[in-house]
């Protein structure tokens, strides 16, 4: 499966929720089997993960959001969106 | 003192919904005394529990049994699971499933379907289950649950039977479009030890095949997500069973016995207790099975003075029991078990020439 890159369109697919967990006050990402916390960066990008838009225009946003630099979100971002995809938590 | 402050939440639910199961896997995980459908808890009941396993802090639910769409309120109860925000996993033999059944489940809001498969090859696979037609019927279900865009896995119990086409059945979970497999190697007790003979493979059988789909991870690497539970008489140190007694997961059995493991019952003198009297909270934090093998208190040497208490819990409680007759043991598995000669005695012992016949599992097979 490929890599990600700046005109994939990550999305969470059927079977993959973000839920913000009442009993122990976090953000998780559930899919079949799998429990992951989700820190406050990663929440922001996986929000952003409906398919609409691309991995690009998601560093966009965080970098206004963020006022961060952009090189460094997309570091960051990329590898995540890799590292969940692989675990066939991310469709690209 | 203060339970809660120290027991975390429970992430996981295994709910055995009903032991009637169509098929008749001699391997299966429940326990030799099947429970009767009259003994089965209600609709209410069931629904009770699921929102009390909510308000607990479970996350996932996985609807089990015996085959879990042989209740008839299947639909209710997976609509009842997604309205209280768990995430809900049906765990099927596809027999029983008809496509109304499963578009009406789907629309119910369904998570996830955990399908076992048998073998790659259909007239083996129906054998092993003891059902002809089976093997077709799961394709069927393994179609309705990519079309329907729903993560698949697909659950593969390896014994002497299809052992040699492990690797065959990681492909066909591919082609069936499962992005996951469980590959797990048959565990020795209940159904499978009644038929250990009948069931366990070579050593050399099981190395290849171990080989074989550990070979097949970086082929398959983004597309299907290998969890291979490995056979453990082989180890050095046992797995930490259930990630720990009481640590993350329960099961509630069909008649409502909340228990740490589904083979907790095997260990004598263990007092369970019951959806119908307790809440899930309450079994979780305060009833008597789940604080029995809490932390490291219980423990014997070697485990005591080991460092590898908290990361492996002393391995898993019901083999320690029926390999050493004391569930406190350390698990025999462990190399430093004074009774690991006898672990390893049965992994050298010989699959016999010509294995016997299957006991299949039966509600009224006798014990
Ligand atoms: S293992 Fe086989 S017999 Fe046991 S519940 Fe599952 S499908 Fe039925
Ligand atoms: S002695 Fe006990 S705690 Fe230590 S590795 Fe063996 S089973 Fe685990």
């Amino acid at each position: 499966m490929s890599a990600p890159t700046a005109t994939s369109r990550p999305r969470l697919p059927r079977g993959v929720r973000l839920k913000h967990d009442k009993v122990r006050d976090e953000w998780l990402l559930l899919a079949p089997e799998r429990v992951v916390k989700a820190n406050p960066v990663a929440v922001a990008v996986l929000e952003r993960c409906t398919g609409e838009k691309t991995l690009g225009e998601i560093v966009d946003d965080l970098a206004a959001a963020y006022s961060a630099e952009r090189s460094l979100i997309e570091r960051d971002v990329t590898k995540l969106i890799a590292d969940l995809a692989d675990k066939r938590m991310v469709d690209l | 003192m203060n339970a809660q402050s120290q027991i975390a939440p429970p992430t996981g639910m295994l709910a055995e919904l009903t032991h009637r199961c169509p098929l008749g896997c001699p391997y299966c995980s429940n326990p030799l005394e099947l429970e009767r459908a009259a003994d089965e808890l209600d609709t209410q009941t069931w629904k009770r529990v699921f929102s009390e396993a909510a308000e607990a802090g479970v996350l996932h639910v996985h609807l089990s049994g015996g085959e879990p769409c042989a209740r008839r309120d299947i639909v209710e109860l997976t609509a009842h699971c997604a309205a209280v925000g768990l995430y809900t996993n049906l765990i099927t033999s596809a027999v029983g499933l008809t496509r109304p059944l499963f578009d009406a489940l789907v629309a119910a809001g369904l998570d996830h379907v955990q399908l076992s498969i048998q073998d790659a090859e259909p007239a083996s696979a129906d054998r092993i289950a003891g059902y002809d037609g089976a093997f077709a019927r799961k394709r069927e279900v393994a179609a309705w649950t990519t079309q329907a865009g729903l993560p698949l896995t697909v659950n593969a119990v390896m014994h002497r039977a299809n052992i040699s086409r492990a690797a065959r059945m990681v492909d066909m979970a591919v082609e069936l479009g499962a992005r996951r497999i469980e590959v797990a190697h048959t565990q020795y007790y209940g159904w499978a030890m009644k038929n250990r003979a009948a069931l366990m493979p070579t050593r050399e059988a099981t190395e290849k095949a171990v080989a074989d789909v550990e070979a097949l991870r970086r082929k398959y690497q983004g597309r299907i997500v290998i969890d291979h539970v490995v056979p453990d008489y082989h180890a050095r140190f046992p797995k930490a069973c259930m990630n720990g007694w009481g640590r993350r997961t329960l099961n509630v059995t069909p008649s409502g016995k909340v228990l740490p493991c589904h083979a907790a019952e095997t260990i004598p003198g263990l007092e369970f207790w019951n959806v119908r009297e307790h809440s899930i909270g309450a079994a979780w934090y305060d009833s008597p099975a789940f604080n029995a093998f809490r932390g490291t208190a219980w423990m014997k040497e070697p485990c005591v003075s080991c460092e590898r208490k908290e990361i492996d819990f002393g391995g898993c409680r019901c083999q320690a029991l029926a390999l050493t007759g004391d569930a406190r043991n350390a698990d025999p598995i462990c190399h430093l078990s004074p009774h690991h000669a006898r672990v390893q005695k049965i992994a050298a012992e010989e699959a016999p020439a010509i294995a016997p016949d299957y006991i299949y599992r039966r509600l009224k097979a006798k014990a």
